[in-house]
């Protein structure tokens, strides 16, 4: 019998409701920003999308001004129950509207509609949901009887999840009492203006939400303005740095969820299929375009040939291409910036002796793609398992003993995330107690869920989002 | 020395008078375990609330920075690792300790502070306290800090604190052991390991403390404490890549942004320095247990 034959299954774009332009978010209104505009890309194709007016500096006083304005005046005196209703609102909306939300994100972002559908967008929805109930139960928060707000906060995200990653910040920020001005990333502003569209329909009181695309510059004069008593960023290493520098001496509070090189370690007893699936899905969900990936693959000695062996065959059915398309399984690389940085990261593993080994699968012939790639013989010192390369590629390392697993994986500066895979319950406790980070998958990879805190030790960040913990960095404990 | 007057022995202690020469104590660093003196031979003359001299305390140096961050790094897997309630009985034994040699700290408040003998004697009696208190945190914290969390899937999914590694605390000018308990017990709580730089002025307390911590089944690392000038310490303590926290408590005013600039480098958890140094009497929350601890979620897929 012939197998099944390829057909494509694709998402019509139509169903993003693509405006030609949009507009920042300020104090309840969409205005036009005194910043240069911005041609939004869809990286599948290159192709401009919209226009996207961006903030000035003045604009991020006006913001900062009206957050300040609704903190006083209307969010912070609100009753929690009332502040509750309007985000279980936003949270309905966003679950109606939640095929539009993920196709327009797959446009701008060049993820797989199978992720923004499955993943993205039912997990922003679902975020919302749990966090407005949590705005009229904030003294049952174990952070004392009547706990505090902290006031007006600068949220500054990523181009990895848009829309999740603005629902991380605003969620929290907003069920704990706060007022909120939001830097989206330019590369990708768009599912975060809709959101802003949803939350005026909703009838957020103006200024309690604020969303101001633009550049890193912006992204600067947000977090350094002396209007915010909090500052939460989601973003690289070196950035966070330089925010916690900015923040040195000023008082106040910040959250930050850097960057990420976790372990996933495979010892010789695990269930092989799981862990090979396991693997693929922890470096190439999202393209590799995650904070949390498992990019460093640590494999026990006795298996390595064996397990490798599983992990391309399985890879080299992967499909590359239209993100559109239901059944792609790897999308486009976000940025022109984002491709040439992988592929300089890639070219250090081949010049610094690692094997490279490149999937088969056809590449579109245009667009901003990588091929799903994996690097073997792969020593602590070099650079793809030093450096995150927040991209489809795979570092294969080995080791004999689970000590010796713990110290590799753990030698490095981050600790955002690490697996295991392992049939022995104990060898699994034993391992997820050693390892240095902030989530732990144990037969498993890539899972988020609102209730479950998601954060780094190290210089991963600190402060945790989701959960009960994740709220307490929104309120004055 | 001017017009200061040798006379060392903390306290006043009226033994000179007897006909005895008084014993005078050598007051050194504590770094794993042991009580060196700086390894660049160098003291600062320490003096009571008077201006009379008391001791010549170790001015410690860089190198002793590191060899202390070193010391807290290798003590760090065998305190964190050890159970919770071990470590609450071993701070509930730093209290036994305290109280045993109560009235010394009484002298060493006194001479450190200028206070009365009668309000010394409720510092050192709230220090013991202090120990007490988190010695019955170490086996809570987790209860209230963690949480089984509901997930919207087929897992088992579980948040709970672990110490954070080496915190660097500068400990309270002011407090020389109230203020320094105050910082460092909630640090050894957690499991974390710490390297103190002690009130510049008030140096002589934090020594005794020493002393109590190294008798009181302490690992030798897990606390080490330098004497000297904090302005001199602190910026090697806040960029040091192997401290996890920073603790600013007693930081000088004119250094504190640049203590938490120089602490950004590697992402340190910082507290920052207060405004002005903290009322120690009161009984502390739960801040700077959590202040020094990581929250780790693990998921584990049920099924059959």
């Amino acid at each position: 019998m012939e197998p099944w034959t390829y057909a494509p299954a694709r998402e019509s774009a139509a169903v993003a409701n693509l405006q030609p332009s949009y507009r920042p978010f300020v104090d309840g209104t969409f205005v036009d920003g005194g910043g240069e505009p911005l041609k939004t890309l869809n990286p599948a194709t290159e192709e401009v999308l919209a226009e996207v007016g961006t903030a000035s500096e003045s604009d991020v006083d006006r913001a900062v001004a009206a957050a300040r304005r609704a903190y006083e005046k209307t969010w912070g005196p609100m009753p929690g129950a009332e502040r509750a209703k309007y985000l279980f609102r936003i949270a309905r909306v966003v679950a109606e509207r939640s095929r539009e939300l993920a196709v327009l994100e797959t446009l701008d972002n060049g993820k797989p509609i199978r992720e923004s559908r499955d993943v993205d967008v039912p997990t922003a929805a679902a975020h919302l949901f749990h966090h407005a109930g949590w705005a009229d139960k904030l003294a049952h928060a174990g952070f004392g009887a009547d706990p505090r707000p902290l006031g007006v906060v600068g949220g500054v995200i990523p181009w990895n999840f848009p829309l999740l990653m603005a629902v991380w910040k605003i969620a929290p920020a907003l069920a704990a009492g706060n007022t909120i001005v939001l830097k989206p990333a330019e590369t990708t502003p768009l599912t975060a203006l809709v959101l802003a569209e949803i939350a005026a329909e909703a009838g957020l009181p103006a200024g309690v939400l604020n969303v101001l695309p633009g550049a890193g510059d912006i992204g600067q004069a947000l977090v350094g303005h002396d209007g915010l008593d909090k500052v939460a960023f989601t973003g690289s290493t070196d950035v966070g740095k330089e925010i916690q520098r900015r923040l040195a001496g000023t008082g106040r509070h910040l959250t930050l969820e850097l960057g990420g090189k976790a372990a996933n370690i495979v010892y010789d007893d695990a269930a092989l299929d799981q862990a090979v699936e396991g693997v693929v899905e922890g470096i190439f969900f999202n393209q590799g375009h995650v904070c949390c990936a498992g990019s460093r693959l640590l494999v026990q000695e006795s298996i390595a040939d064996e397990f490798e062996e599983l992990l391309h065959a399985r890879i080299a059915t992967l499909r590359v291409g239209d993100p559109l398309d239901k059944n792609t399984d790897v999308g486009a690389i976000n940025s022109r910036a984002q491709l040439d940085r992988i592929v300089d990261l890639a070219a250090a593993g081949d010049a610094e002796g690692a094997q490279r080994w490149t999937s088969p699968c056809p590449l579109p012939e245009k667009g901003l793609f990588f091929p799903p790639t994996v690097f073997s013989g792969v020593e602590q010192t070099m650079r793809v398992a030093r450096e995150e390369i927040f991209g489809p590629v795979l570092s294969v390392l080995t080791f004999p003993t689970p000590d010796e697993a713990v110290a590799k994986a753990n030698n490095t500066p981050y600790g955002l995330s690490a697996g295991l895979w392992t049939d022995k319950g104990a060898k699994a406790m034993w391992t997820a107690q050693r390892v240095r980070a902030g989530v732990v998958w144990t037969n498993t990879f890539n899972r988020f869920d609102p209730t479950s805190p998601f954060g780094g030790y190290g210089e991963s960040g600190f402060g945790r989002e989701g959960g009960r913990i994740g709220l307490g960095a929104y309120l004055d404990a | 020395m001017g017009n200061t007057t040798m006379s060392l022995s903390p306290g006043g202690r009226a033994d000179d008078t007897a006909g005895r020469l008084t014993v005078a104590k050598t007051y050194k660093l504590y770094v794993g375990g042991a009580f060196p003196r700086s390894e660049s031979a160098r003291s600062y003359p320490v003096t009571d609330a008077k201006g009379r001299l008391l001791a010549h305390a170790s001015l410690a140096s860089r190198k002793d920075v590191r060899d202390a961050v070193s010391a807290a790094r290798s003590a760090f897997p065998g305190w964190s690792g050890a159970t919770a309630y071990n470590r609450g009985q071993v701070l509930y034994r730093v209290a036994e300790m305290l109280q045993s040699r109560h009235e010394a700290f009484v002298d060493d408040v006194v001479a450190a502070e200028g206070a009365s003998r009668r309000k010394a004697a409720g510092i050192v009696d709230a220090a013991i306290d202090r120990w007490v208190w988190y010695a019955g945190w170490t086996d809570k914290i987790v209860s209230v800090l963690g949480s089984v969390n509901p997930v919207a899937g087929p897992y088992v999914n579980w948040s709970t604190p672990e110490p954070t590694g080496v915190v660097g605390v500068l400990a309270p000018q002011s407090s020389s052991l109230l203020g320094l308990v105050d910082v460092l017990a909630p640090v050894l709580a957690v499991g974390a390991t710490a390297v103190v730089v002690t009130s510049e002025a008030r140096p002589l307390p934090a020594i005794g403390l020493a002393e109590v911590l190294a008798t009181s089944d302490v690992p030798g690392g897990v606390v080490n404490v330098l004497t000297g000038r904090t302005a001199e310490l602190a910026p090697w303590l806040a960029a040091h890549a192997e401290v996890q926290g920073l603790d600013l408590a007693g930081a000088p005013e004119e250094l504190a942004a640049s203590l938490e600039r120089a602490a950004a480098g590697t992402v340190k958890r910082v507290l920052p320095r207060p405004a002005a140094e903290a009322d120690h009497s009161r009984v502390p929350g739960t801040a700077r247990l959590r202040a020094w601890s990581e929250i780790k979620t693990v998921w584990h897929p049920v099924g059959r």
